[in-house]
C-alpha cells in the first residue's frame, strides 16, 4: 500500500483494526456503533463550526465583523451557544400535546441522521452500501416532513400550525424537482447505489474525471438540485416556514432550550446531508476532478466540496431576500418542474448521442455537448420570457407614505 | 434574463465579503469596550451634585430647597433638610441636605432638576457604565456618591460650566461689593458716632453692622 493510499484509507484501516480486536459475536455490533458514532460526532462538529462561520460570513457580507468575542476570532462561540441553550428553561405549553411535542425534535434529528447512512464520504467509507441508496435517502428525507408537522400541530399555537403547513406545502412541492433532477443522474449511471454512482464519476479520461456536472444536463441538473435543496431544507430565501416578520418562528415557536437547539441542529444536518447527496450525484463524491490531484485523500475531497457548498448556501442567504408564498409555489410548479423534465430529456439525448451518431471524438464530443446544452437552454429562455410576460416592473408609487 | 438579478446580488455580496477583509473603511462597527466614540458635549445620563473647593461637605452648593424633589417627574430624589446651617459661597448661612438620595433605577434623565435649580447645585453627568450586581442598594446613590467637584463639571461640559462660573463669579462680586459698601457705610457711621458722643450711645455695641464674613474664593 502506497503512502497516499494509506492516508486515504486510514479511517477504514482503523475501524477494521478496532473490529478485529473485539470478540467475534460482538463484531457486527461494534462495527455499527463505530460507524454511527463517527457520523454523529463528525457532522455535529461540522454543525458547530458552520454556525460560527455562517454568522461571521453573513457579517462580512454586510460589512460587519460577526462574532469575535469568545476565544480567538470568536471560534469558541458554538461552545457559548451550547452552554446557553442547555441552561435555558425548557417550556412546554399547557395546551400542547405533551408526548408529540416531546417527540418531534427527536424524530427530526433521528430521521436526518438516518440519511447519512448512504453517503459515501470517502473511498470505502459508506456506512451502508444499499443497492437503492438514492431512493432510501429520499424516503428517509420525507420523514422530516412528518416531524415538522408533529412539531407544528402539537404546539397548539396558530403560528406554529401556519408555519408547519407552509413547511409541508413547500417541502412537498420542492421534493418533486429535487427527485426529478436526480433521476437524470440515475438514468445515466444506471444504478441507485450512491457508491456506484460515485465510482462511475471517478473514472478519468485525458486526466479529467467524468463528473456529471461537466455535462450540460448535469450542470443544469445540479443548479436545479441545489435550488430545490435550499427549499427542502427551509433555508433563505425559501425560509417562509419560519418567516419572522409574519409568523414569528414558524413550527418551532413553542420550543425553547435544548429542544430548540435540536431543531436548529436538524436544519443544518439536513443541509449537510442534501449537499452531500448533491456532491455524490453531480460533483463526483470523493473523487478528484483531475487525475494529478488524486493523491489528496478522498475524504478530504468530500469535505472540501461540502464546505464549498455550505459557503454557497451562506452566500445565497446573505444575498437573496425571502420569497412570498405565491412566488414560491409559482417557481416550483411553473419553472422548476418543467426545467427538470427538460433536463431528463437532455440526459436521455446525451445517452443516445453516442459515438456512432455524432462521430468520433473530439469533434463528436463537442457536438454532443452543444446539442444537449441547446436542448436545455432554448426552453429556459422560452420559459423565462413566458414567466416575465405580463409582469410590469416599474417604479413603485406610494399612496400614503412620502 | 431570468436569474440575472440574483447573479448581480451574489457579485455584490461577494465584493462585500472579500472587501471587508481588505478595506478597513467598509467596517463601520466601533468595537465598544476597546474602541470608543467621543461623547458629544450635550451628553446627559444621570444628575450629580456640585461642590466648590476640595471639601465635598463644606463646599456643597445644594441648600436643600427641595425644588428639584418636588419637580422630579418620576420622583426619584429624596432630600432631608439639615437642622443647622452653614455658610454658602457668598457667606450667607444656608441649610444643607442631611440626606440627598437619587434612585437611578427610577430617574429618566429628563434634566428638569437641573433646569429648576436656582443654586447651580445639580448637573447632568456623562458617566454611563453603571452596571451593578445589587439592583436595589447599588442603584440608590447617596449624597457622598453624588457629590463631584466643579473641576469635574468643567471637564465634562466646558461650555455650560464656563457660563455657570461666569454668572456665579458675578454674583460673588456683587455680594462682595455690597458687603464692602455696607462696611464702608458702617465705618462712616461709627466715625460719625465717635464725633458725637450722644450718637455713639444710641448705636451701642450690639448695633455693629454685620461684618462681611470671610469669603472663600473659589
Amino acid at each position: 500500500m502506497s503512502a497516499p493510499e494509506a492516508v486515504d484509507q486510514i479511517f477504514v484501516t482503523l475501524k477494521s483494526w478496532l473490529v478485529v480486536h473485539t470478540p467475534a459475536p460482538l463484531q457486527t455490533l461494534v462495527s455499527i456503533v463505530i460507524s454511527v458514532a463517527t457520523i454523529i460526532l463528525v457532522f455535529a462538529g461540522l454543525f458547530a463550526l458552520t454556525t460560527v462561520f455562517e454568522r461571521k460570513g453573513l457579517g462580512r457580507m454586510q460589512n460587519r465583523y460577526g462574532p469575535n468575542r469568545v476565544g480567538p476570532f470568536g471560534v469558541f462561540q458554538p461552545l457559548a451557544d451550547a452552554v446557553k441553550s442547555l441552561t435555558k428553561e425548557d417550556l412546554v405549553p399547557r395546551a400542547a400535546d405533551q408526548v408529540v411535542h416531546y417527540l418531534a425534535p427527536l424524530v427530526l434529528v433521528g430521521v436526518v441522521f438516518l440519511s447519512y447512512a448512504v453517503l459515501p464520504v470517502g473511498r470505502n467509507m459508506t456506512a451502508v452500501n444499499l443497492d437503492s441508496g438514492v431512493l432510501y435517502f429520499f424516503a428517509v428525507g420525507a420523514g422530516t416532513e412528518l416531524a415538522v408537522f408533529m412539531a407544528g400541530w402539537s404546539s397548539h399555537n396558530k403560528y406554529s400550525l401556519l408555519g408547519a403547513m407552509r413547511a409541508i406545502a413547500q417541502m412537498v412541492s420542492y421534493e418533486i424537482p429535487l427527485i426529478l433532477s436526480s433521476v437524470a443522474v440515475i438514468m445515466i449511471a444506471g444504478t441507485l447505489s450512491t457508491v456506484k454512482i460515485v465510482e462511475e464519476q471517478a473514472r478519468t479520461s485525458h486526466g479529467l474525471a467524468h463528473w456529471y456536472v461537466f455535462t450540460p444536463w448535469g450542470l443544469a441538473g445540479f443548479i436545479l438540485f441545489m435550488i430545490a435543496a435550499t427549499a427542502e431544507t427551509n433555508r433563505s430565501p425559501f425560509d417562509l416556514p419560519e418567516g419572522e416578520s409574519e409568523i414569528i418562528a414558524g413550527y418551532f415557536i413553542e420550543y425553547s432550550g435544548f429542544k430548540f437547539a435540536l431543531f436548529f441542529l436538524a436544519e443544518y444536518l439536513e443541509m449537510f446531508a442534501v449537499s452531500g447527496l448533491g456532491i455524490t450525484l453531480f460533483l463526483g463524491g470523493w473523487s478528484s476532478p483531475v487525475s494529478f490531484l488524486a493523491w489528496i485523500p478522498s475524504w478530504m475531497w468530500f469535505f472540501g466540496k461540502l464546505l464549498a457548498l455550505i459557503f454557497a448556501f451562506i452566500w445565497v442567504r446573505g444575498t437573496v431576500p425571502r420569497l412570498r408564498m405565491d412566488q414560491l409555489m409559482n417557481f416550483a410548479w411553473k419553472f422548476m418542474l418543467p426545467m427538470t423534465l427538460v433536463v431528463i430529456f437532455s440526459a436521455g439525448l446525451w445517452h443516445f448521442l453516442s459515438v456512432d451518431v455524432v462521430g468520433p471524438k473530439p469533434l463528436g464530443g463537442v457536438i454532443r455537448w452543444l446539442v444537449c446544452a441547446l436542448v436545455i437552454f432554448a426552453p429556459y429562455i422560452t420559459l423565462a420570457r413566458g414567466l416575465e410576460r405580463g409582469r410590469k416592473i416599474e417604479k413603485r408609487v406610494y399612496r400614503y407614505a412620502e | 434574463m431570468l436569474g440575472e438579478g440574483i447573479i448581480q446580488g451574489l457579485v455584490e455580496t461577494a465584493r462585500n465579503f472579500f472587501g471587508s477583509y481588505v478595506e478597513k473603511d467598509r467596517l463601520t462597527t466601533v468595537q465598544y469596550p476597546e474602541e470608543r466614540l467621543t461623547l458629544p458635549e450635550a451628553t446627559r445620563v444621570f444628575p450629580f451634585l456640585l461642590y466648590d473647593g476640595s471639601d465635598p461637605e463644606a463646599g456643597l452648593r445644594c441648600v436643600a430647597c427641595q425644588i428639584c424633589e418636588k419637580e422630579c417627574p418620576p420622583r426619584c430624589i429624596h432630600i432631608e433638610k439639615s437642622k443647622d446651617k452653614k455658610p454658602d459661597f457668598v457667606g450667607k448661612p444656608q441649610a444643607y441636605p442631611a440626606v440627598f438620595d437619587i434612585d437611578v433605577a427610577v430617574c429618566m434623565s429628563c434634566q428638569i432638576c437641573v433646569e429648576v435649580c436656582p443654586f447651580d447645585a445639580i448637573r447632568m453627568d456623562t458617566e454611563f457604565e453603571l452596571s451593578t450586581t445589587d439592583r436595589f442598594g447599588g442603584l440608590l446613590w447617596t449624597k457622598e456618591q453624588l457629590s463631584k467637584p466643579n473641576e469635574y463639571y468643567q471637564t465634562i461640559h466646558p461650555t455650560e460650566a464656563a457660563e455657570t462660573d461666569e454668572r456665579r463669579g458675578k454674583e460673588l462680586a456683587d455680594a462682595q461689593a455690597k458687603a464692602a459698601a455696607a462696611a464702608a457705610a458702617a465705618a462712616a457711621k461709627s466715625a460719625q458716632a465717635a464725633a458725637s458722643p450722644a450718637a455713639s450711645e444710641a448705636s451701642g455695641n450690639g448695633a455693629a453692622p454685620a461684618k462681611p464674613e470671610k469669603v472663600v474664593p473659589q
